[in-house]
């Protein structure tokens, strides 16, 4: 394959096939946004793979035309994790969903977490489960009615962010489904990340939930109800950047704060450290109404990925094991001979 | 034990016997598996033939002198073919009562018992049951009793070297290898280098466990032994000529997966999750990496499962291993191997069921699992290990036919196999015939729902191969396409081609062979798995009384070989024993319409010879 690299286009990314996801699923616009940046990664096609569950996300990665394995119920990343051991230089992509990642295959999310697989983990936060037709889901709100709870759901949801902080994950972040502007830069640093980059997005489904995500997709609520997460800024927020959050010592809890009100100045306001683990563990748990919602990448703090560890291992073995000789290993220990 | 003649002339008392059992009993804190490995290793290189029976509690460390924390090690050994740990026991060293009360009813009148008579305290005897001491009350009169405070023996042995009392007792096993050692001229030279090389770091414990074994050697040696005691021979085997090793079940599997990779010039992807008694395997390849090979202790038996399809779908040759209650986890992945038609091995290392069951027991219960233990008509191939050594060649079939068809392949072996251990003819890797995977790599006219004409496996195009991206996944596909498709014909079109391809294995796998016996006759005994050796010597000792009786050991459980059917039509009787309630004998009655009858046994230990031979008398005796 001498030819000449041309740089790939958004119809490259599109696979043949028709995309099969109720209109104005959120699906629909995290799919564009992906076939927009790939082309933008410094990664050969052939080198992409895109490994999901079940469920509507799941079906994902019929669309890319890359490589893709759309697998079994909650098993996407015990998968991936075989991939990248396989071959560690495949840029592997797993796509899941509220359903998928937290319920049945909650185990496998939290131990490639905890492991740092080198992957980018995109979890399609719909609230339901879309697929077999709308029962509540791990990331319910409490009184969710559905077919399955049809006086309304009783137990706590889970909140994703928390989950993969908990789990050990290095990056965590949080964006939503229509906002390409906001989570093109986002999985770009995703998937720069070395490890596993984990990725909640706030996904609208039109049929069984819609507009449970509105209080903060809407525009004009926006302002109130985002805190747009950077790097080393002040977190404020607030039609005119007014408000922001402070912690108060006292009580180590997060508030809404507004400059200019009973003293308060930009000073006060907390500002974002990425790497502080213990600051994003407080941003995840923020909710809506009583605070904005983070947007953005919450923690990340890079460590060496699993697979690339175990490899190294491998080399530091293999520099005093003998050679890979099959007829030296039969004969290792103790032989004798008879005749 | 049978006794060829008696020495009596010679100085010390000795007599020649042609074969032996010995069991060495204790708390599974005495060390008897670590006493019966040496020995094993010593009586290998003495030359005689054996065969060996580790048999274990779940528990870890029951509590000291319990009857639930016995663990014994068997092994059988003679100047003839060994096929077995043998049935019934000649020598048993009993280290506390409770090995003494849960063993003897295994000793064969005039045997040999050897006790640690300092652990015969009042206390141990009321744990295990016994309401007077057995070493006074006159009830081990029918054996050869050798009573010895072995403890004390020891710590004075081992005096010099200033050990604390708890770590000089630790030494108890050494000293009672060293006297079974004597008693059948066994060489001490390996066990004493093990000894130098495990304990490298702590030369003082190496020290004190030598002089403990040379100690309970010598005392043999000295000591006025009671009459009826002495040293016996066992005449070396005639085995064939070449280079042999001890090997287990586990090991041979391990290396048998590593030179099958090696043939199909693939990396191998070991990903597993720990459960008895198949953790062996992780343990062995994980102390392997100078080979083409990756291990990874996935967090459950369904990740480590996927992990390994994973690893196959990228290129390499995925491997997942555990016993029944692990495999039941890995189904609904195995199916979407079956459905996505990529290589995968599985090894199933069977354990005495259901769930739980009996851990460290062996049985054969997870056939049916194996053939059919998945949702929707997911047919694969299934191949049997019937001895220690076979475990080599059947890894190498396993993964020959799991890269040729692209199918998951199950191996069934189980925790006798696993554990016990035989002394191996080690093959000459040079002289296996490579069987190198060709990947895809040509975009013109690819699909993935590509297939060789011969075999009807699809196309393996792993990713990083430019122009070959595609999609697979657990949806049914196109027969033609391999894209999603719901249309009715198609799905029986590609379920008829899964099974066909699979059907089509039978005619590239080799033709059954009769193990013993004619071709045709009165009564045919078709094993397979690890009552190998029972049945062959069960078939041997009743042919050698002029019964017309054959052995067929079936390795190819699935699909079965084309020959098979033909074969067993041509004997009145079909005897099938198993350590099931009578899977395979269903198995061979449906596929052949014949009238087979069943031998089952699950008791969490191996057939007795004898078993065997009882039924084949019954069968043949019976009218039809």
């Amino acid at each position: 394959m001498n030819a000449p690299v041309q740089k790939l286009t958004v119809k490259d990314m599109s696979s043949d096939q028709e995309v099969r996801w109720c209109p104005g699923c959120g699906d629909y616009a995290i799919l564009k946004t992906i076939q927009k940046l790939m082309p933008e990664l410094d990664v050969p096609r052939e080198n992409m793979v895109f490994i999901s569950g079940i469920g509507c996300s799941s079906r994902f990665p019929y669309y890319m035309n890359t490589y893709g394995f759309h697998t079994i119920h909650g098993r996407a990343p015990a998968i991936a994790s075989g991939v990248k051991l396989a071959n560690p230089e495949l840029d592997v992509w797993v796509i899941t969903g509220d359903g998928d990642g937290l319920s049945i295959g909650g185990n496998h999310l939290l131990h490639v977490l905890r492991r740092n697989v080198d992957l980018q983990i995109l979890l399609f936060n719909n609230e339901i489960y879309g697929l077999t037709k709308g029962q509540y889901s791990p990331t319910s709100r409490v009184g969710t009615t559905s077919p399955s709870t049809p006086n309304g759901s009783i137990d706590l949801p889970l909140r994703p962010c928390t989950f993969a902080i908990g789990a050990g994950a290095r990056f965590v972040a949080r964006s939503i489904d229509t906002e390409t502007k906001h989570m093109t830069p986002l999985l770009e640093r995703a998937h720069d990340h070395k490890g596993a980059s984990f990725v909640e997005i706030y996904q609208n489904c039109p049929v069984y939930n819609d507009g449970i995500f509105d209080y903060i997709k809407d525009k004009k609520k926006a302002a109130e109800s985002r805190l747009l997460l950077e790097n080393g800024s002040p977190m404020t927020f607030g039609s005119d950047n007014e408000k922001g959050i402070r912690l108060d010592p006292k009580t180590i809890r997060l508030e809404v704060v507004t400059i200019g009100e009973d003293g308060v100045t930009l000073e006060d306001i907390l500002v974002h450290d990425e790497s502080n683990k213990v600051m994003a563990q407080m941003l995840a748990e923020l909710k809506g109404p009583d605070f904005p919602e983070p947007i953005g990448v919450l923690y990340c703090n890079p460590a060496e990925s699993y697979e690339a560890d175990v490899y190294e291992q491998r080399e530091l073995v293999r520099r005093t094991s003998g050679a890979p000789d099959i007829n030296a290993l039969l004969r290792g220990g103790h032989t004798w001979t008879v005749g | 034990m049978s006794v060829v003649e008696d020495l009596a002339s010679t100085s010390s008392k000795s007599r020649v016997v042609c074969d032996v059992v010995i069991r060495f009993a204790g708390d599974s804190g005495d060390g008897m598996q670590l006493t019966g490995n040496n020995f094993t290793e010593a009586t290998a290189i003495y030359g005689n033939d054996l065969a060996t029976f580790p048999d274990f509690p779940a528990e870890i460390r029951a509590p000291a002198g319990a009857t639930f924390g016995v663990s014994a090690f068997q092994i059988y050994f003679g100047s003839e073919g060994v096929t077995t740990a043998g049935d019934d026991v000649d020598v048993l060293v009993a280290m506390n009562p409770a090995a003494l009360i849960t063993n003897l009813g295994d000793l064969v009148n005039g045997g040999l018992v050897v006790v640690d008579e300092g652990a015969f305290t009042a206390k141990n005897l009321v744990k295990a049951g016994y309401e007077n001491n057995p070493l006074e009350d006159g009830s081990l009169d029918a054996y050869r009793l050798m009573s010895i405070d072995i403890g004390k023996q020891v710590l004075e042995a081992v005096k010099p070297f200033g050990l604390s009392h708890k770590f000089a007792l630790r030494c108890k096993n050494m000293w009672t290898l060293g006297l079974v050692m004597w008693l059948f001229e066994r060489s001490r030279d390996s066990t004493i280098d093990g000894l130098k090389k495990k304990f490298a770091a702590k030369p003082e414990i190496a020290d004190a466990n030598v002089a403990a074994l040379n100690a309970g050697h010598a005392y043999a040696e000295t000591a006025e032994l009671p009459s009826g005691i002495e040293v016996y021979k066992v005449p070396r085997a005639e085995v064939a000529p070449g280079l042999y090793r001890n090997t287990t079940g586990t090991e041979a599997l391990s290396y048998g997966l590593l030179a099958g990779g090696q043939l199909a010039s693939l990396p191998i992807v070991f990903a597993s999750y720990p459960i008895t008694p198949a953790s062996g395997l992780l343990h062995t390849l994980s102390d392997e990496k100078q080979f083409d090979l990756v291990t990874f202790q996935a967090e459950d038996e369904i990740a480590a499962v996927c992990a390994a399809i994973g690893a196959s779908f990228a290129g390499s040759l995925g491997v997942t291993s555990s016993s029944g209650p692990g495999i039941s986890l890995k189904g609904e992945a195995i199916s979407l191997a079956c459905a996505t038609e990529l290589p995968l091995i599985i090894v199933n290392t069977q354990r005495g069921g259901p769930s739980t069951g009996l851990p460290t027991k062996t049985e054969q219960s997870d056939l049916n699992q194996a053939l059919f233990g998945r949702h929707a008509d997911t047919s694969l191939p299934v191949i049997a290990s019937s001895t220690c050594a076979d475990c080599f060649d059947v890894a190498i079939e396993a993964v020959r036919i799991a890269t040729t068809f692209t199918t998951p392949v199950i191996i069934l072996s189980d925790g006798y196999v696993a554990n016990a251990s035989e002394p191996w003819c080690v093959p000459d890797f040079n002289d296996y015939e490579p069987f190198p995977v060709e990947f895809a790599s040509d975009p013109e006219g690819f699909s993935p729902a590509n297939r060789n004409p011969d075999t009807l496996a699809r196309i393996w195009a792993k990713p990083g191969t430019p122009g070959l991206e595609h999609r697979i996944g657990g949806i049914e596909k196109d027969y033609e396409t391999g894209d999603i498709s719901y249309d009715p014909d198609n799905h029986q079109k590609m379920t008829d081609v899964r099974k066909s391809k699979i059907d089509n294995i039978a005619n590239f796998i080799p033709a059954q062979t009769v193990d013993q016996g004619n071709e045709s006759g009165e009564l045919v005994v078709v094993g397979w798995g690890s009552t190998y050796g029972a049945i062959r010597q069960g078939v041997k000792r009743c042919r050698e009384e002029g019964m017309d009786v054959s052995h067929i050991h079936v390795r190819y459980m699935w699909p079965l070989p084309s020959n098979l059917e033909a074969l067993l039509k041509g004997f009145k009787k079909i005897l099938v024993p198993e350590m099931n309630m009578g899977q395979f004998v269903d198995v061979i009655r449906s596929q052949f319409l014949v009238d087979a009858q069943p031998l089952n046994k699950v008791s969490g230990q191996p057939f007795k010879i004898r078993e065997i031979e009882a039924e084949i008398k019954a069968q043949l005796e019976s009218q039809s």
